[in-house]
């Protein structure tokens, strides 16, 4: 069968792209520019026989997701930065529970209130710490209407084999777009790995990820967002417990950071190399585009979270490494932690994609 | 089954106090959910942060500790997702009517099928025993040193006033009548809230003039007013004490709700 062919807005996509993961469960409230996705969500889980409930705030929707999750839900929320800085709270709790969970945030311009109608990506350090404490989780950026859709179903994947929240790092310019959109009949679905009967909860075996013991199927299982140990019990003032279990949460997913990453590698000989994710990945291809020749590199990543520093390494005539970013540059020092030769940030603020025109320059200046 | 059976025996010793009211709200629960015939493994117990959230630790079922507050949102989510599972929540006052304010009036709002127990100590007895929103006036605690100058939450009133379906008020005192109300509100579809006052000698009873943790027992017992009582003084005109607070069914009631067993 051939792929159904739509003309949808990302945030819609996004949804759609859920729905065919599977997602039986959305708790969220509303906010610009996310709020299309859970009307399109309240329009569609119910006949789908899932729940939809407009919680009371964000910290509550986090909450409700998690709850949901133990039960065995494919569980999803969507913000935008105010609401995901409400949502730190429980990441924090789903990050130490490991509990399987998918947050989407269509990022406008802050800090505060800020641009809610205007694109940004000044989320990026947040989604990696913004909660308490040393943790991992897994960050995607969708670029075009199609990623949104197939992220957001890949996002579940990854929240449910690596038992940690998930980000879905849209921006409103993704968000709001509309473009076409092939629908595939079915897509790939990985189920969380079960706790085998008699088994720890809390223990986990050669790839750090503990069986999943889902509420009402018998395990008895204690969650608390208290230091525990293999059986789920708080033991807050052992030191050796509390330094094995937070290793453990960032080693499982550092462990699997070569299987995470997503990426493509565009003319690898180069010595000038774009590093974009997101809406900007839009302008670089337009650059790219208009040059013709071979002559600039562009390293276009989807999966910012953890960051896939190897794929770096592939440019190996690289002179400089340009970061256009709707933001003063958090990925851009990420590079630079990486890399020998020069990181020119390009950040820009204030709503807008960058034009081709401001990439193009920034290739000709000599700083 | 005996209600000890539902004890997680390899969590114990528990962390109560000597003297702690929780242990008797807790039994009560258990004695009460017993009488329900409820299976282990469909029965959730969630709690947020405090003395009395660390209850679900102890009970051998599923049970989710969380982040302080939230335990009404967290619940929400386990309880619209499987309705099949009973879920049962345990607060305390600063936990549900300061940080979990919001979450406690909208939980009513919706009527979700919960039934949530708080163990009313009347002040933060986890963090060493500061005023919290139930803090009767003039009551001293490390943050009230002066006296506690605000007026406290009728917890109940808020409950019926947002749309619980049940609402009842008892004391540590009052055992037999708080094993009732909770197999009330365990059967009542919709939100129930039982409110038990309990005595706390650690943080509240030394710095109130209970030397003795009975002391704190009998204060609640003689200044609980029955509600029956309250209304006929009330049909008589009569003035109702300050320093007295209802007890007994306060709201029963069958309006819709969310999220019952099919």
């Amino acid at each position: 069968m051939t792929p159904r062919i739509e003309f949808w807005q990302g945030n819609t996509a996004c949804a759609e792209g859920a729905l065919a993961a599977g997602c039986n469960f959305f708790g969220g409230y509303p906010i610009t520019p996310s709020t299309e996705v859970a009307e399109h969500m309240a329009a569609k889980l119910p006949k789908k026989g899932g729940v939809f409930i407009q919680m009371e705030d964000e910290i509550a929707s986090m909450a409700s997701i998690i709850g949901a999750s133990w039960t065995g839900a494919r569980a999803m929320t969507a913000t935008s930065g105010p609401g995901f800085s409400l949502m730190m709270e429980n990441i924090g709790f789903a990050a130490m529970t490991e509990t399987p969970c998918v947050v989407v945030n269509v990022q406008r311009g802050g800090p505060s209130t800020g641009q809610p109608t205007m694109s940004a990506q000044g989320d990026m350090m947040q989604a990696r710490f913004g909660s308490h404490g040393d943790y991992a989780i897994i960050a995607l950026c969708p670029a075009t209407v199609q990623e949104m859709f197939e992220q957001t179903a890949k996002a579940f994947n990854l929240a449910d084999k690596y038992r940690v929240p998930v980000f879905l790092m849209a921006d409103e310019t993704v968000g709001h777009m509309r473009e076409k959109i092939l629908i595939p009949d079915k897509v790939e679905r990985i189920a969380r790995k079960s706790l085998a009967s008699g088994a720890l909860p809390f223990r986990a075996g050669e790839d750090l990820i503990p069986g999943f013991g889902q509420f009402g199927t018998g395990h008895n299982v204690h969650v608390t967002g208290l230091t525990h140990d293999e059986r789920g019990y708080p033991c807050a003032t052992n030191p050796k417990l509390h330094a094995a279990l937070v290793q453990r949460l960032v080693d499982k997913i550092e462990l699997a950071r070569n299987d995470i990453a997503d990426y493509d590698i565009i003319n690898p000989e180069a010595e000038q190399v774009f590093v974009a994710y997101g809406g900007p990945v839009r302008t670089v291809q337009q650059v790219l585009h208009d040059r013709r020749g071979g002559d600039v590199g562009f390293l276009r990543i989807r999966t910012v979270w953890p960051f896939a520093e190897k794929a770096l390494a592939q440019f190996k005539n690289a002179r400089r490494f340009l970061v256009p970013e709707m933001n003063l540059g958090q990925i851009a020092r990420e590079i630079e932690r990486h890399v020998k030769v020069p990181v020119k940030s390009i950040p820009k603020l204030g709503g807008e994609l960058h034009t081709p025109a401001e990439l193009a320059a920034a290739l000709e200046a000599k700083e | 089954m005996s209600f000890e059976d539902w004890f997680r025996q390899d969590r114990l010793p528990h962390i109560y106090c000597a003297g702690c009211g929780n242990g008797t709200v807790i039994n009560c629960t258990l004695a009460a959910i017993d009488q329900m015939g409820w299976k282990k493994e469909e029965t959730v117990f969630v709690s947020g942060i405090g003395c009395s959230s660390r209850a679900p630790g102890y009970i051998l079922t599923d049970s989710l500790h969380t982040t302080h507050g939230r335990a009404l949102a967290f619940a929400t989510g386990v309880k619209m997702a499987n309705p099949d599972l009973n879920v049962v929540v345990f607060t305390g006052d600063g936990d549900l009517a300061a940080i979990g304010g919001n979450h406690f009036i909208h939980a009513c709002r919706r009527n979700i099928d919960l039934t949530v127990v708080c163990m009313n100590n009347q002040i933060y007895g986890m963090t060493g025993g500061q005023g919290s929103p139930t803090t009767p006036k003039g009551c001293l605690s490390s943050t009230t040193p002066y006296g506690c100058a605000e007026t406290p939450f009728d917890l109940c009133e808020l409950a019926t006033a947002a749309g619980a379906n049940y609402v009842s008020r008892w004391t540590s005192y009052h055992v037999k009548e708080l094993e009732k109300a909770i197999r009330v509100g365990l059967e009542t579809p919709g939100f129930s809230f039982i409110e038990a006052l309990v005595q706390c000698p650690t943080a509240f009873g030394r710095r109130n003039k209970f030397r003795q943790v009975a002391d704190h027992v009998e204060y609640l017992k003689i200044h609980s007013l029955l509600r029956a009582k309250r209304d006929r003084m009330i049909e008589k005109g009569e003035q109702i004490p300050q320093d007295m607070f209802v007890v007994g069914e306060l709201t029963r009631r069958n309006r819709p709700a969310t999220g019952v067993k099919p």
